[in-house]
């Protein structure tokens, strides 16, 4: 079935408005129930690590660019570099081993 | 207020400018042009989120797993929504509370929760009118000149985006023994699931869901957090 790229990104909109601001309007006390709470906490952790590993890997024309990109962002992060100084350390990773090789 | 926001909101937009490009190769892959992309990014303006509209694009998948998708994608933003609401003048009208949740990205939020007392809106939006459309602008000409630059160029440019994940989710590790447990526990099961989804008949935007529930949902049951730890 073929699907419109208008309606994609319609309903792509309209819930990542929904997300972002039904809460700030509605919500005017806080959440209490510790499991719904916990959850909301863990889930940018687990659906950023999952969308990373292994795309990363596929991303790149040589899969062992994509590895090392992994690690040094890894490594990279760690220190607590900010989100540009990680990603341009990524970039450079993947331009030197593909340079090489 | 509204300055500030904008001086803020410089830095921010520089990087995004950079993440949005590898985000605009992305969606040329799948075949979509520099408007379109453009206009998503200003509507959605999500490093994750979009990720995931054109991840789902490409797939072929339908509309209720594209909205579904979207949901998990930006799950983190309904977190911070809520951490917001809390910082709202009880006066402030609806509005404010909806142009203000509509600009909610990581760093955006990150800047303005940052500042003490109730969140102050001009503050934001001078953020937002600076970084959003660079990273609209990002993503288009990240999408126009994406085929006609050297290969090599585009394969390094296209892990940025993954860059920043990392430094989203490595940095919470240090201070969380179970954020880095979860991590190395996501990483293996989609490695797993990604091996196998071709027998399985799944799709990526299938596998993110179906990990992101499960892993999350085991996290909180299995470790709670206390209220002090928030």
């Amino acid at each position: 079935m073929n699907h419109s790229i208008f309606i994609y990104i319609l309903i792509a909109a309209l819930v990542s408005l929904l997300i972002r601001a039904l809460p700030t309007t509605i919500l005017r006390r806080q959440i209490t129930n510790r499991f719904v709470r916990s959850f909301l906490y863990y889930v940018p952790y687990v659906t950023l690590s999952v969308m990373t590993f292994p795309a990363i890997t596929e991303a790149t024309k040589n899969p062992a660019a994509g590895y090392l990109a992994l690690i040094v962002g890894i490594i990279v992060a760690w220190f607590r570099k900010n989100l540009f100084e990680t990603a341009v350390v990524c970039c450079l990773a993947v331009l030197i081993v593909e340079f090489i090789f | 207020m509204l300055l500030k926001g904008m001086r803020d909101g410089i830095p921010i937009g520089l990087g995004y400018f950079a993440v949005a490009f590898s985000l605009g190769i992305t969606a040329k892959a799948i075949g979509l042009g520099p408007i379109t992309c453009m206009i998503t990014s200003v509507l959605c303006h999500a490093s994750a989120g979009e990720y995931a509209v054109y991840s789902m694009i490409g797939a072929n998948a339908t509309y209720v797993e594209m909205a579904i998708m979207i949901f998990i994608a930006n799950a983190r933003y309904l977190l911070m929504s809520c951490a917001m609401s809390q910082r709202m003048h009880p006066d402030l009208s609806f509005g404010h509370r909806l142009a203000m949740g509509f600009g909610i990205t990581d760093e955006l939020f990150a800047i303005s929760i940052a500042r003490p007392g109730m969140l102050n809106p001009n503050y934001m939006y001078g953020g937002m009118i600076v970084a959003i459309p660079m990273w609209a602008a990002g993503s288009a000409i990240g999408c126009f000149s994406g085929g006609i630059m050297p290969e090599r160029i585009v394969s390094a440019l296209s892990v940025a985006l993954f860059g920043m994940f990392l430094a989203i989710i490595i940095p919470p590790a240090r201070e969380e023994k179970i954020i880095g447990i979860l991590i190395i526990v996501c990483f293996a099961a989609s490695y797993l699931l990604t091996a196998f989804s071709d027998k399985l008949g799944m799709d990526a935007g299938t596998r993110t869901i179906i990990l992101t529930v499960a892993i999350s949902v085991a996290a909180a049951l299995l470790f709670p957090r206390k209220e002090a730890d928030e």
